[in-house]
């Protein structure tokens, strides 16, 4: 059997349904093979757009993405994804083609180094020495990518190996002395931070994307409301407890609300599910929390004490540690009543300070507006990606998302042009939800090619284009730090997006009054196809509130 | 941190918290890896990336030859080496890291000085040679080359003795290192 046949039983193997990719000449044999393999490949316009459509479907779907790639600027491509990947923990095999094993080394036509390129953005990257090593590889290359802490994984295959004879058998398991990764939990530690809180008397619970990952959202509401236990999510762990809840404080961190923010600043334990302490939820560090002791639940334990240290950390996976801690704390019967001083001032910060924004007197669309008529005109329950900016933090404020796997971004690298393949990923990997894409006018811009792809593989997702005509975080930043000196953020009203989306063969619209806003976005979800929808907004709107870069939570503004 | 017992209050006050310290001394990391090809620019980037710095490797061979033994020394002033040894763990080619307790190990390096000895200083660097059981491997009219072995400190204080005779050049090896007793690295 070729060596490319043999790749396409392990993906089949693998379980593997639908890859994204676009051929070249030094993966030309490996889509030799997919021209009789089953496995739906769908034909992406950029390297970029077929990477994040991967982690889209990833994300969506709580599978291993598949992304494929020729040598040299094939590979180049995909490196942003691959970043992003790591960077959100999100399972994806990138395999890419690499040139003839004679030809390495030598400068040779669309010959990259990819996995030195690469190297610090991935999990594992491996390249393929020799024939034989192609169905162990790839075995492994999955078996990484998805277990642990998530990530992504590079196969380099060069061309001449991948059309090798080899002959074929199934690989039954994987064996890595090197990686075995910590899912248990101790026991001890876990008796020891039930303990912690049943004697906290201002717990908060700070969970991340790893609650998501972890497949651990309904464990981790069954551990907050064991007790009256106070609630934020990360920008990740959006959906990882339901957006609704009467606990529910909002999300933390830079724009986050201010009863999150305030909470996690006078909290005497803080319990970290899956987070990392990212600066954009501690501010400065140094001011971080102060008065807290930190119980630290992760899967990975080089993030335990990274840039917080942790007093009661525990390495394992939340789906399993959550119930034996819920478990463990029950047994303690804590006395509910301790915690109602703390609510008291969680209620007065939540009324004093809710989300809120002038809206308009007239027609015109307020964005945070625009993010609520979504909500309302998808019945909340839609799947959401989205690019980065201004859109992104309004979408996770104003989007409450029910349950996990619902909002989909790009949090720790911050990728532009992140949300329309996303969506796409997210539409083929749930063909039965709503999907829909909330978008700035200039990220979008920066993968529009993909509706290409949605239109010619008939992939309905929604795209609604937040447009102030400004690349609107930098915007904001330059308004409120720069002296309002607005260099180089103004991008005028090029393209024309409803021309855009016609002629890439997708429906467009474009949405300027606030009064028929709901009905008129009801109607673009229920059309057929790509859709893509240019709504005009306030041009100069800020995204509050917010913590100046640098400063500690009880400084937020707006 | 002790555990409670079950019926024990835990004072949150009475928590400590974990990691991230910085140790004050030199450490000495013994990396079992995959003897494969790109792991040491994976440790390399890893160690640069994160802003470590590495004062001294040696990387050879095991009794296994698929396996490599990279020992390298760095400065727990510095960094927190906890974090250091979680970072590498990740790898999956790195098999097993020791942080090896100094006073447990046998740490040596090899060191080649080229002094410069035309006359009168020529018997007192001999001497000096003599003292430290270093080994004269060339001599020339004008210079000899001294082969010494030793702690990462001992080699250290040589070079010290040496230098003010004119030390022309010197090359070290990094110190590799070993458990004593009967117990593994």
């Amino acid at each position: 059997m070729r060596a490319v046949d043999a790749l396409m039983e392990c993906l089949k193997a693998e379980g593997v349904d639908v890859v994204f990719g676009l051929p070249g000449g030094a993966n030309l044999p490996t889509y030799d093979a997919f021209y009789d393999a089953g496995i739906r490949h769908i034909l992406v316009r950029h390297e970029a757009g077929g990477g994040h459509a991967a982690e889209g479907y990833a994300k969506a779907t709580g599978k291993v993405g598949v992304a494929l790639a020729t040598s040299g600027p094939g590979a180049t491509n995909l490196v942003t994804p691959i970043c992003d990947a790591m960077m959100d923990s999100v399972p994806v095999v990138f395999i890419t083609g690499q040139v003839r094993t004679e030809l390495l080394g030598t400068d040779g036509f669309q010959e990259a180094d990819t996995i030195g390129i690469t190297m610090p953005v991935v999990k594992h990257s491996l390249m393929i020495q020799h024939p034989l090593e192609i169905p162990r590889g790839l075995h492994e290359a999955f078996h990484i990518a998805r277990t642990g802490r998530p990530g992504p994984v590079v196969v380099d295959i060069p061309q001449d190996l991948s059309r090798a004879d080899i002959p074929y058998e199934p690989v039954s398991d994987v064996h890595l002395p090197g990686y075995q990764p910590t899912t248990e939990g101790n026991q001890k530690q876990i008796r020891i931070a039930a303990k912690a809180l049943a004697n906290a008397r201002r717990p908060i619970i700070y969970a991340g994307g790893g609650v998501v990952a972890a497949n651990a959202a309904a464990e981790l509401t069954e551990l907050a409301t064991s007790d009256r236990f106070p609630v934020t999510c990360t920008v990740m762990g959006l959906g990882g407890f339901p957006g609704t809840h009467e606990q529910w404080l909002g999300m933390l961190g830079m724009h986050g609300t201010r009863a999150a923010n305030y909470a996690m600043d006078e909290a005497d334990l803080i319990c970290a599910i899956g987070a990392r302490f990212d600066d954009r939820v501690t501010g400065k560090l140094s001011e971080f929390a102060p008065r807290a002791k930190f119980i630290h639940i992760d899967v990975d334990p080089a993030e335990i004490s990274k840039n917080v240290p942790a007093h009661i950390p525990i390495v394992g996976d939340a789906k399993n540690i959550l119930p034996r801690l819920t478990a463990e704390y029950r047994a303690l019967a804590a006395d509910p009543a301790r915690l109602e001083e703390w609510w008291s001032r969680i209620r007065v910060w939540q009324e004093r300070h809710p989300l809120r924004y002038e809206d308009s007197t007239d027609s015109e669309i307020k964005p945070q507006y625009m993010i609520q008529a979504l909500y309302e005109a998808t019945g909340g329950d839609a799947i959401v990606t989205s690019d980065v900016g201004q859109h992104q933090m309004w979408a996770a404020q104003y989007y409450h998302f029910p349950r996990p796997r619902r909002w989909i971004n790009s949090g720790g690298l911050g990728t532009m042009g992140f949300g329309l393949p996303a969506a796409m990923g997210a539409k083929v990997g749930c063909p039965d939800q709503t999907v829909v894409c909330i978008a700035g006018d200039g990220s979008v811009q920066m993968n529009t090619q993909e509706l290409a792809t949605c239109s010619q593989e008939g992939i309905a997702i929604k795209v609604f284009i937040m447009n102030n005509g400004y690349l609107g975080m930098v915007r904001q930043w330059q308004e409120l730090f720069w002296d309002k000196r607005y260099s180089h953020v103004e991008m005028g009203q090029w393209p024309d997006f409803v021309k855009l989306a016609e002629a890439y063969g997708a429906t467009g619209l474009r949405l300027e009054d606030k009064n028929t806003l709901v009905a008129d976005m009801k109607e673009a979800v229920a059309l057929d196809g790509p859709v893509l929808v240019d709504v005009r907004v306030t041009r100069e709107e800020n995204t509050y509130p917010m913590i100046p870069a640098g400063q500690p939570a009880r400084n937020m503004v707006g | 941190m002790g555990e409670p017992a079950t019926k024990e209050v835990l004072s949150l006050d009475e928590l400590e918290a974990a990691g991230g310290l910085r140790t004050g001394r030199k450490h000495i990391l013994s990396i079992l890896v995959e003897n494969k090809p790109g792991v040491l620019t994976r440790i390399a980037g890893l160690f640069a990336r994160r802003g470590f710095n590495i004062d001294t490797l040696a990387v050879g061979p095991t009794d296994d030859e698929r396996i490599s033994r990279i020992t390298l020394t760095l400065d727990g002033a510095l960094h927190p080496i906890d974090q250091v040894t979680k970072q590498l763990h990740k790898l999956v080619n790195v098999l097993k890291i020791r942080d090896l307790e100094p006073r447990e190990t046998l740490a040596r390096e090899l060191a080649l000085f080229k002094v410069s000895a035309d006359g009168a200083g020529r018997a007192e660097v001999m001497q000096l040679c003599e003292i430290f059981r270093g080994k004269v491997v060339d001599v020339t009219k004008r210079s000899i080359v001294i082969e010494l072995t030793g702690t990462f400190e001992k080699v250290d204080a040589f070079e010290q003795l040496v230098r003010p005779f004119g030390l022309i050049e010197m090359a070290r090896t990094g110190e590799i290192a070993i458990a004593r007793g009967r117990s593994e690295t």
